[in-house]
C-alpha cells in the first residue's frame, strides 16, 4: 500500500521543527510501523537526504525505547501495543499518518521524533528502589507474599518507561509512571521500610522535572502500551498522604 | 603466548570459597581511590556497576541507550535457573554445573561453571530482596518452572518478562548509586576504543551519540559488559542497537576473541514473513513446557492445521527423544526443525515453519491456566503475525538468539589483558558450544553481582592506588585522534549504498554458510565473499549527515564496519573448528543417525584469535579444557 506521511522534523534540541511530507510506497501489512520507517529512511539516503532519526532497540515491545505520536496518539491506535508492534494493517492504502515526538516539556526533543526521557531515571535516582547492598539476603523463601500481593505487584512492575503517559496526558503528567514504581515496591514486604521516604522523594522529584499533575482524565491508563491501570494512582496518592 | 585459565587448584566444589578467602583485598578506606569504567548496562554490566559503587569504587558506567534500563537483557522472558531445590526434586548445585557442561557440549571450562551453580542461590536471594515480584504459589512461596536441557524445576519467573524484571533490579540498585553520586551514568554513549598503556587496559574512547562529541576516559580497571554479537547475522532476536563493537575494538587492541563460531540458534522463533523484515521475534522457551511441536506426516501438506488428524501428524521431538521430548536443549530442536522443512515438511508461507501446538494442553488445563502463562506471549505473537495461538498453532523456526563466544577470560574473568575484564555474553566462559535455557541472566547477574566485584578487587591489589593515568597520555591521544579519523572516513565516502544494505548482504552470508549447518565449501565461500563486501564498503558506502550531532546512519557505520571484520573471524573459527558440538553443525561431521559428531580428541579446548591485521589471519591459540570431575559423555536427550 502507499501512504502519506507528514513527519516533524526538528535538526536539534535547538532549532525550530516543522512537519515534513514523504510518500512510503509499496508498504506490506505484515511490516511493523518501524520497519516502514526503515523503508522510507533507505529511500531518503540513497536520495542524499538526512534519515528521519527515531528511538528503538528490541523491537519486541519490552524495552521503551520507541516512542512515536502516531496522529495524535502515543504508539498509534492500538490498544496495549508500543509502536515496534504495530503493524501497518492497522493502516490503509492511502492513509496519511502524522508522526510526532512526545510533546512534554520534560521531554525535550532531541532531534526529529527524539526526545529526552531522562527525566524518568532521575525519579528512579531519587527513591524507586529497595536500599539492600549486594550479598547477605535471606533466603528468598524467608519471604513469603501471598500471590495476590505478588500478581499486583508484577502488574505495576511490567511498566517499560516509554513514556506514552506523559507524552497522552493534556498536563504532561508522569503519575503513572511513578504510581507504578510506587506501587509495585508498596505491595510487597521488602518495600516497606523506605515506603514513606520513597513515595515523597518521588514525587518531589517528579514535580522538579516539570511533569503536571493528574487531573483524572486517564489518557494515561487509554495510552499505555502495557496496560498499566490507573488505580495504581490511587496507590501512589494514598501513599503519599500517608507519608 | 601462553594461555592460563588460573583455574585455583584444590576440589572443584571448594575452589571458589578457598580463592574468596585468599585473595588479595582492597581496605575500604582505598576503595575510593581507584576508578572502574563499566561498559554496558544490561544484567552483567548493571549489576556490576551498582555492586562496586556499594563496595566504595568510584565507577563511570556506559551505555548507549537512552536509560540503563533499556538494555538488552530486558528483552529476555522465560526465567532464570537456580539450584535452589524449592520443588524438592532432586536439584542441587552439582546437578545444575552437569546440566550446563552436558548443555554445553563439554566445551565450557569446569571450574566457572561450577561457581556459576554454586552463586545461582545467592542471585535469588539478591533479586527478591530488591523487590523483583517473581512468580509466587499460593502459600506466598516462589513458584519454579522447567526448562529446556533440564529434568527438573529450577527455574524461577516473573510471568514471560524475567530479563525485564531482573533488569529492573538490577537498575534500581544502579540507579540508586548514581542517585547517590557513587557512580556517574553516561547514556546515550558508545565506547569507541580501549586504551592500553604498559599492557593494562587503562581507559577508554567514547563518543557522545547527542553531540558527537568524542572524549577520552581515564581509569584502573574496565569493564566490558557490552552483550553479544549475534547482529552480524542482520537477523536475529537481538535488539537493533547490540553490535561487537566494544569486544571487537578490544580484540584489535590485543584482547583475545574466543570461540566466535558458538553462536546460538533459538528454536522458537518466529518465521521471517519478508524481506523488510528487520528483526526476529523470540518466542519464549518456557512455551515448549506446555506446546506440541509437529509438522504434517506428507510433504507440503497445506491443509488447515486444524483439518489434519492425529493419526497424520509428526510430533518429531517427541518420537525422537522420548525422555525429553519437547523439552530438548535447544540447538537439537533447532536442526530438527531445519531437518523437517529441509525435507518438505515444513509448514506456513515458504515451508520455514513448524507448528507449536497448544490445544491439548488447552483442553487439558483450560484456556484460562494458558493464558496465565503465556498470555503475553500469545499476544505479541497475534500482534506480529495476525493469528490467534489460542485457536490455530503458532508457527515457530530457528533464529539466531545468543552468542556463547566473547572474549577470552581467565577465571578472574579478567582478558588476556591486565585490567581488561570481560562479562556476561561479552565473555566466552560458561555456556561451552550452548547455553540452555534460562542461563544467560543466570551468568549475568552471577558475574556482574557476585564474581567480578571480587576479582577485580584482587586485581586493583596487586596494581595499587594513585596509578590512574592522566588522560594527556599519548595513548589516549592516538587512540582519540584514530577514533575520530575512523568517523571522518566514513563520513567522506559519500557512495551510493547504505549501511543497512551491506550489512543485509553480510547477514545472508552469514545465516546462508555459517548458520545451522555449516560446511567447509560454505565457509571457505564466505571466506571469499566477506572481504568483497568490506572492500566495497569502505569505497561506497553512504553515510549522510555530520559527525557532530545525533547521527544514526554515523553509529551504525561504525558497527557494520566491525560485523564485516568480525564476520571473517567468526567463518575462520568455524572452519577451524572440524567437529559438531552443541548447535555447531559442521555436515561433514555428524553421527550415522545425524546428530552431532565430537571430536573431543582433536577439539577439547576453546579457540582464542589474536588480531594481526585487516585481511591478515589471526593467530590461534588453545586452552585445553580439563574435565577432571565429569566424564567426557556423547550427549544423549534420548
Amino acid at each position: 500500500m502507499d501512504l502519506k506521511l507528514k513527519v516533524w522534523r526538528q535538526k536539534n534540541a535547538k532549532e525550530k521543527g516543522k512537519i515534513v511530507n514523504y510518500d512510503a510506497k509499496d508498504i506490506s501489512p505484515d511490516m511493523s510501523f518501524l520497519e516502514m520507517i526503515d523503508v522510507v529512511n533507505e529511500d531518503l539516503i540513497v536520495k542524499g537526504d538526512d534519515p528521519i532519526a527515531f528511538e528503538h532497540d528490541c523491537r519486541e515491545g519490552i524495552c521503551g525505547s520507541c516512542n512515536i505520536m502516531i496522529n495524535g496518539e502515543a504508539h498509534g491506535p492500538l490498544p496495549g501495543v508500543t509502536t515496534c508492534q504495530l503493524h501497518m494493517r492497522s493502516f490503509k492504502d492511502g492513509d496519511t499518518i502524522y508522526l510526532e515526538p512526545w510533546r512534554a516539556k520534560a521531554f525535550p526533543v532531541i532531534k526529529d521524533l527524539i526526545v529526552d526521557r531522562s527525566g524518568f531515571d532521575r525519579i528512579i535516582q531519587s527513591g524507586g528502589f529497595v536500599s539492600i547492598n549486594t550479598g547477605g539476603a535471606p533466603d528468598a523463601n524467608a519471604l513469603p507474599i501471598p500471590k495476590k500481593d505478588a500478581d499486583v505487584a508484577m502488574d505495576a512492575a511490567t511498566c517499560i518507561g516509554c513514556g506514552a503517559c506523559v507524552a497522552s496526558c493534556k498536563n504532561a503528567s508522569a503519575m503513572l509512571f511513578v504510581s507504578a514504581k510506587v506501587s509495585h515496591l508498596a505491595l510487597l514486604p521488602q518495600g516497606q521500610v523506605e515506603k514513606k521516604e520513597r513515595v515523597k522523594n518521588m514525587v518531589n522529584a517528579m514535580d522538579k522535572e516539570g511533569f503536571g499533575n493528574c487531573t483524572n482524565q486517564y489518557e494515561c491508563e487509554a495510552a499505555c502500551p502495557k496496560d498499566i491501570k490507573r488505580d495504581f494512582i490511587r496507590v501512589l496518592n494514598k501513599e503519599f498522604i500517608l507519608s | 603466548m601462553s594461555l592460563d585459565s588460573k583455574i585455583p587448584s584444590g576440589p572443584l566444589e571448594k575452589k571458589w570459597d578457598d580463592y574468596k578467602s585468599h585473595i588479595k583485598l582492597v581496605n575500604p578506606a582505598n576503595k575510593r581511590k581507584y576508578t572502574v569504567i563499566v561498559i554496558g548496562t544490561g544484567l552483567a554490566g548493571g549489576s556490576a556497576s551498582a555492586t562496586l559503587a556499594e563496595l566504595g569504587y568510584n565507577v563511570k558506567t556506559f551505555c548507549f541507550q537512552d536509560s540503563p534500563r533499556r538494555a538488552h537483557s530486558i528483552a529476555a522472558q522465560g526465567g532464570i535457573n537456580a539450584a535452589k531445590n524449592y520443588q524438592n526434586d532432586g536439584d542441587s548445585v552439582y546437578r545444575l554445573f552437569y546440566d550446563t557442561i552436558k548443555g554445553g557440549d563439554f566445551r565450557a571450562r569446569e571450574a566457572n561453571v561450577y561457581r556459576l551453580a554454586q552463586v545461582s542461590t545467592n542471585i535469588i536471594d539478591q533479586c527478591v530482596a530488591q523487590g523483583v515480584p517473581f512468580a509466587r504459589e499460593y502459600g506466598g512461596h516462589l513458584d519454579n518452572r522447567s526448562f529446556g536441557g533440564a529434568q527438573v524445576s529450577r527455574t524461577f519467573y516473573a510471568k514471560g518478562q524475567t530479563g525485564q524484571q531482573l533488569l529492573l533490579g538490577a537498575y534500581s540498585a544502579l540507579s540508586r548509586q548514581i542517585g547517590l553520586g557513587n557512580v556517574k551514568m553516561y547514556p546515550r554513549t558508545e565506547m569507541l576504543d580501549v586504551v592500553v598503556i604498559d599492557g593494562h587496559a587503562k581507559g577508554v574512547v567514547i563518543r557522545d551519540l547527542v553531540t558527537g562529541q568524542v572524549t577520552v576516559h581515564s581509569a584502573d580497571a574496565v569493564v566490558l559488559a557490552s552483550g553479544g554479537y549475534g547482529n552480524v547475522f542482520y537477523l536475529s532476536t537481538n535488539a537493533k542497537g547490540s553490535n561487537v563493537t566494544a569486544t571487537f575494538r578490544a580484540y584489535k587492541k590485543g584482547a583475545f576473541f574466543a570461540n566466535p563460531c558458538y553462536t546460538q540458534i533459538h528454536p522458537t522463533c518466529i518465521p521471517v514473513s519478508g524481506d523488510h523484515q528487520s528483526k526476529l521475534t523470540l518466542m519464549s522457551e518456557s512455551l515448549r513446557n506446555d506446546g506440541r511441536i509437529w509438522v504434517p506426516k506428507k510433504q507440503g501438506d497445506t491443509r488447515n492445521p486444524a483439518d489434519i488428524p492425529e493419526s497424520e501428524r509428526d510430533y518429531y521431538l517427541e518420537r525422537k527423544y522420548p525422555s525429553y521430548g519437547n523439552l530438548c536443549p535447544r540447538d537439537i530442536a533447532s536442526r530438527s526443525a531445519k531437518e523437517v522443512c529441509d525435507a518438505g515438511f515444513g509448514v506456513g508461507p515458504g515451508g520455514q515453519g513448524v507448528y507449536l501446538d497448544f490445544s491439548s494442553a488447552i483442553n487439558r488445563l483450560g484456556e484460562h491456566t494458558i493464558a496465565e502463562r503465556y498470555g503475553n506471549l500469545f499476544q505479541m505473537y497475534e500482534q506480529i503475525t495476525g493469528e490467534n495461538p489460542y485457536k490455530v498453532p503458532m508457527r515457530i523456526y530457528p533464529a539466531v538468539h545468543y552468542t556463547m563466544g566473547g572474549l577470552w577470560v581467565d577465571y578472574n574473568l579478567m582478558s588476556n589483558l591486565p585490567g581488561l575484564f570481560v562479562i556476561g555474553e561479552a565473555n566466552f566462559s560458561d555456556h561451552g558450544a550452548n547455553r540452555l535455557g534460562a542461563s544467560a541472566l543466570m551468568q549475568g547477574l552471577a558475574d556482574g553481582y557476585f564474581v567480578l566485584p571480587y576479582t577485580i578487587g584482587n586485581y586493583l591489589a596487586e596494581v595499587g592506588f594513585g596509578k590512574t593515568p592522566s588522560t594527556d597520555h599519548a595513548e589516549f591521544k592516538k587512540a582519540e585522534t584514530d577514533a575520530n579519523s575512523q568517523l571522518n572516513k566514513f563520513l567522506s565516502i559519500k557512495g551510493k549504498r547504505t549501511v543497512d544494505s551491506f550489512h543485509k548482504e553480510l547477514g545472508k552470508i552469514m545465516w546462508n554458510n555459517c548458520g545451522m549447518a555449516r560446511t567447509d565449501k560454505s565457509l571457505k565461500e564466505a571466506l571469499v565473499k566477506i572481504p568483497e563486501i568490506r572492500e566495497e564498503f569502505w569505497k561506497n558506502v553512504n553515510v549522510p549527515g555530520s559527525g557532530s550531532d545525533l547521527n544514526q546512519s554515523l553509529e551504525k557505520a561504525g558497527r557494520v564496519a566491525d560485523f564485516l571484520e568480525f564476520g571473517e573471524l567468526l567463518c575462520l573459527d568455524a572452519l577451524t573448528r572440524e567437529e559438531s558440538c552443541g548447535g555447531h553443525f559442521r555436515t561433514e561431521h555428524q553421527m550415522d543417525d545425524g546428530e552431532a559428531k565430537r571430536d573431543d580428541d582433536k577439539f577439547c579446548h576453546a579457540t582464542a584469535w589474536e588480531w594481526k591485521g585487516v585481511g591478515a589471519k589471526p593467530t590461534e591459540h588453545r586452552e585445553k579444557l580439563e574435565f577432571e570431575n565429569i566424564k567426557l559423555a556423547t550427549r544423549s536427550y534420548k
